[in-house]
């Protein structure tokens, strides 16, 4: 068993967990934050994409321990938490304005290479966004409305009188 | 159009169920943990067919942290076997394989251990002893008297063979001028939900319950457990309020259930099953039909379409499930959108040694469809005629409805040629004709595909009794609670899972329509099975019709009651009286607020008419529009609505690369009267999506060893955001008259005619080459190895 310390969300996280254990598990069953699906479990879908540093990563590929000090972000640290539970980020928002999802499955992990997009590309173009989520497999929606979603997000984001970039830092 | 009458129906409004999604606070069965909680995984068959002489688990039940192994004799000694549609008791299915195996893949036995990675390490540990046998993969070579039985007890493979003959036949083909023949082949694949099944089981020995969460999309889910479990019904509660992620027909998880309830009851503790990808792949028996087409067509020089003849072949895999099923619910449909006047239609569905066929999206609509759009582009090939126009020649013109397909069922209504014209115009049809050519010019293989096809929507389960004699099943029904408490919120009760549909979008709106009331204030609530009215669970695109309809009926009923109150109250006949926003309005000004209605329903009995029951609530139990009698005659009326699609996509590929690039795709689509846009969209973006897997990538493929190729993400190809291209959807509106605000179904828009339309737009880009593409999906290898071999 392996000692694991990282940051989850802005706080710190320790755990003990088999080194033959994911993150994806680790941040599910460890952590107990359950909104990281695993979908295939060999690195396709995206279903379980978190931000590690602000990049989109599969967590089914990477092994816990390696995720040691990192700073992790899942779709748990979009939007508001806490007292604020319920208050939308930018993006979740736009997800439910086009209904950008239906079973709601991959959804966090579509949100959360859209977040990674977004905050380097703040006015992406269609084929952008389609390549940004290219390695997220929806089967309910075709897309079409994920993609819109993004680029109503991105609109909105440019039109923010603030400088905040992310969605991130709402939590 | 009816846009115009409604307040919150057909109006753009956010789906209510999203906000919890994309904040990851979805309730998914993999999210949901039971104090001493053990886990099973399964062990896979690795012989296509093998005889099982003994199983050796004693080394796994060695290791610490393993609770049980669990065997096939061991189970099929305690539970009855699986809930078989048609008439063949000899093909016994338990959930784990007794003495044989039938498909590699196949559950041999279970391990179950304090973690799931625990009960995979003592996998590897059990010994199987087995003998392996002849196996058989293809349907044709099933049919064959020397091909050996899948189940040696039921004496051949045959599960179903019906034929049936809708109108004269015989003399429509000896009247017609030509007649031609071809086969196409519906490859199997699925829909393969990113969420795997599960299911979680707990046995309380106190209180004699089984409960049970599930990601389960499943009619009479519980029925079937306890029958299989040998308990009372009332003995099993099914959590309904668990998110299900992704289903499109293929989560039926019976198999699973009854083992970890199985397993859960002799155990005395919460026991969870979630399959990993391989296991869903391979051993889920979830996949989709896998169907052989033998048509003959007979047809008039003008290109009138008089009859066709359809043999369909399906390749059920190992065991009968619902799957022969799905050979009878396309003969709702049978002659699609036209005006074909008879039909011999030869239904055959085999056992062979692959996995399990479980309902898809459509449930054999999708392949049906194919076949039939294939049917019109090869007539129009042979007749040197427009596709199009023989299209619009042949289709059943908006005055005849409704209209009488030789099968028995009427469709209830449409406006074929407007959806057509209207796709037309807003693809600029001339223009993408000219595209088209422009880009044959500049060397590339370009086509143009077209498909019309049908939705039959409502679903009941005709299909039963017309393809099984002895099934009387007539009933189909949905249900809806509703309730007002005594501060006057509502609160409705819906009784199923729900895997994207947003019924709880659907029940709000219309409740809010009908009690005109914002749909946002009232809260809907999914109880437990046995808390729970009657219902069959979302398949059949039933579900805006159905659960719609039943919360329109059980919004109706109270409010019937709260003009009674108010009539009571206010001194004057209910027909002087009008009910406004929640309030009540007398014809002489008077008004009767809601706030006084709720006071005097739950706190003032005494100011109640007499005989009323106090308090407000109601429900609806709703049968499915006209399917009120069984089989006649091989005829029955089939699902009540029948929506229209029309598909138009413009497609190129480098001749050599032969990789389809979709450049524009329009669809026309008219399910009538629409609850919420944004979802009815998403539907079709979404069938579309799976149509254009299903016609190019996705395949269930089996090496000559009965061995599953395309069991992983890696292999088994789905569209990503790159295959899928920007749709624009047409819309059109002509409402059914069977439902209460006109709705039809869209549950499985654009995947029943995507497939065709992708099709035949390859088939249209090497029509110079005298190529047909005759199976799905057309892969990219196809497509370059036949253009090669042409022009070598």
């Amino acid at each position: 068993m392996n000692d694991v310390t990282l940051t989850i969300n802005g706080k710190p996280v320790s755990g003990v967990t088999e080194p033959r254990v994911t993150l994806l598990d680790f941040l599910r069953d460890v952590a107990g934050l359950k909104g990281t699906h695993a979908g295939c479990e060999h690195g396709v879908c995206g279903a379980c994409t978190v931000l590690i540093d602000g990049t989109a990563v599969r967590s089914c590929l990477m092994l816990a321990v390696q995720a040691e000090g990192e700073d992790i972000t899942t779709i748990e640290g979009i939007g508001g938490s806490g007292a604020r539970a319920g208050e939308l980020g930018v993006i979740q928002d736009a997800f439910c304005e086009t209904h950008g999802l239906q079973c709601g499955y991959c959804t966090p992990g579509m949100i959360l290479a859209a977040e990674a997009l977004l905050s380097v590309n703040t006015d992406p173009t269609e084929h952008e966004v389609r390549e940004a989520i290219s390695g997220n497999i929806c089967r309910c929606t075709g897309y079409v409305q994920i993609v819109d979603a993004i680029l109503l997000a991105a609109k909105r984001l440019g039109q923010r009188n603030d400088a905040v970039p992310s969605d991130a830092t709402l939590a | 159009m009816t846009e115009q009458k409604y307040k919150f129906l057909s109006t753009p409004r956010r789906p209510v169920e999203d906000r919890r999604f994309v904040a990851g606070r979805g309730k998914f069965i993999a999210d949901l943990d039971r104090p001493n909680m053990l886990h099973v995984a399964p062990l896979a068959s690795h012989h296509a067919a093998a005889v099982i002489n003994g199983i050796d688990a004693s080394a796994a039940l060695a290791m610490p942290g393993v609770v049980d192994v669990i065997t096939g004799a061991e189970l099929a000694a305690a539970v009855q076997p699986l809930m078989n549609g048609l008439n063949t008791p000899n093909v016994r299915r338990f959930p784990l394989a007794v003495d044989r195996v039938r498909y590699a893949g196949e559950w041999v036995c279970a391990v179950v251990a304090e973690s799931r990675a625990l009960a995979e390490d003592a996998l590897e540990k059990i010994i199987v002893d087995a003998t392996p046998q002849p196996f058989i993969l293809d349907a044709e070579a099933a049919l064959l008297e020397t091909s050996a039985p899948v189940h040696p007890e039921h004496g051949s493979n045959l599960l179903l063979d019906r034929k049936f003959v809708w109108g004269p036949v015989d003399d429509d083909f000896d009247a017609a001028a030509h007649s031609l023949s071809f086969s196409v082949t519906w490859g199997r694949n699925s829909t393969v939900p990113i969420e795997t099944f599960g299911v979680l089981a707990e046995w309380n020995g106190w209180d004699q319950m089984l409960d049970i969460w599930a990601s389960i999309q499943m009619p009479k889910y519980a029925d079937q457990i306890a029958r299989s479990l040998d308990l009372p019904g009332n003995a099993i509660r099914v959590h309904y309020d668990v998110d299900v992620g992704g289903s499109y027909g293929v989560k039926r998880g019976i198999k699973h259930s009854v083992l970890v309830g199985y397993i859960a009851r002799k155990l005395g503790c919460p026991v969870r099953l979630i399959e990993d990808r391989l296991e869903n792949m391979r051993a889920g028996d979830a996949h989709g039909p896998e169907r052989k087409f033998d048509i003959t067509i007979a047809f008039d020089q003008d290109g009138t379409v008089r009859s066709m003849k359809m043999r369909a072949l399906d390749n059920a895999g190992a065991y009968a499930g619902r799957a022969p099923f799905q050979l009878g619910k396309p003969i709702s449909a049978i002659v699609g959108p036209y005006q074909i006047n008879s039909v011999a239609y030869h239904a055959l569905s085999v056992t062979t040694n692959k996995t399990v066929q479980e309902a898809v999206r459509g449930f054999g609509q999708a392949p049906t469809n194919y076949a039939i759009e294939t049917a019109m582009d090869r007539v129009a090939e042979y007749l040197g005629m427009d596709r199009l126009a023989l299209r619009q020649k042949n289709l059943i013109r908006k005055d005849q409805f409704p209209y009488l397909i030789p099968s028995g069922s009427y469709y209830d209504s449409g406006d074929y040629h407007a959806v057509i014209d209207k796709v037309l115009a807003a693809a600029d049809y001339p223009a993408m004709l000219a595209e088209r050519d422009r880009l044959r010019d500049a060397g590339m293989m370009a086509g143009i595909g077209i498909a019309a096809c049908l939705e039959p929507s409502g679903g009941n389960s005709s299909f039963e009794p017309l393809l099984n004699q002895s099934n009387q099943t007539s009933t189909w029904m949905e249900s809806c609670q509703v309730n007002i408490d005594a501060l006057g919120k509502l609160t409705a009760r819906i009784h199923t899972t729900s895997s994207g549909q947003g019924h709880e979008t659907l029940v709000s709106t219309v409740l809010g329509e009908v009690m005109q009331i914002d749909p946002e204030l009232i809260r809907i609530t999914r109880p437990n099975s046995l808390e729970s009215l009657p219902g069959n669970s979302p398949v059949g695109s039933r579900m805006a019709i159905m659960l719609g309809g039943a919360a329109a009926r059980a919004g109706e009923k109270l409010k019937a009651k709260i003009m009674a109150i108010a009539a009571h109250r206010l001194g004057v006949a209910i027909d002087q009286l009008r009910y406004e926003g929640g309030d009540v309005l007398a014809h002489d000004g008077r008004r009767f607020t809601w706030d006084e209605m709720v006071e005097l329903a739950h706190r003032q009995y005494h100011n109640l008419p007499d005989g009323m029951d106090p308090g407000l609530a109601s429900f609806d139990i709703m049968q499915v529009p006209t399917g009120d009698a069984l089989p006649v005659d091989d005829k029955v009326q089939m699902y009540p609505c029948y929506s229209f699609e029309f598909h138009l996509l413009l497609v190129s590929f480098d001749p050599i690369i032969g990789r389809p690039d979709i450049h524009s795709y329009v669809i026309g689509h008219d399910c009538g009267t629409v609850i919420n846009p944004a979802i009815v969209s998403g539907m079709t973006y979404g069938g579309i999506a799976h149509g254009i897997g299903a016609a190019l990538f996705e395949e269930f493929a089996y090496d000559t060893n009965g061995q599953l190729l395309t069991q992983s993400f890696l292999d088994y190809l789905m569209p990503s955001s790159h295959e899928v291209p920007a749709i624009q959807i047409v819309k059109h509106c002509t409402p059914s008259p069977h439902t209460v605000f006109g709705q039809k179904g869209s549950g499985e828009s654009g995947y029943l005619g995507a497939p065709a339309a992708v099709s035949a737009a390859i088939n249209d880009a090497v029509s110079s080459l005298g190529i047909h593409f005759e199976k799905l999906p057309i892969r990219m290898s196809a497509i370059s190895d036949a253009i090669a071999a042409k022009t070598s």
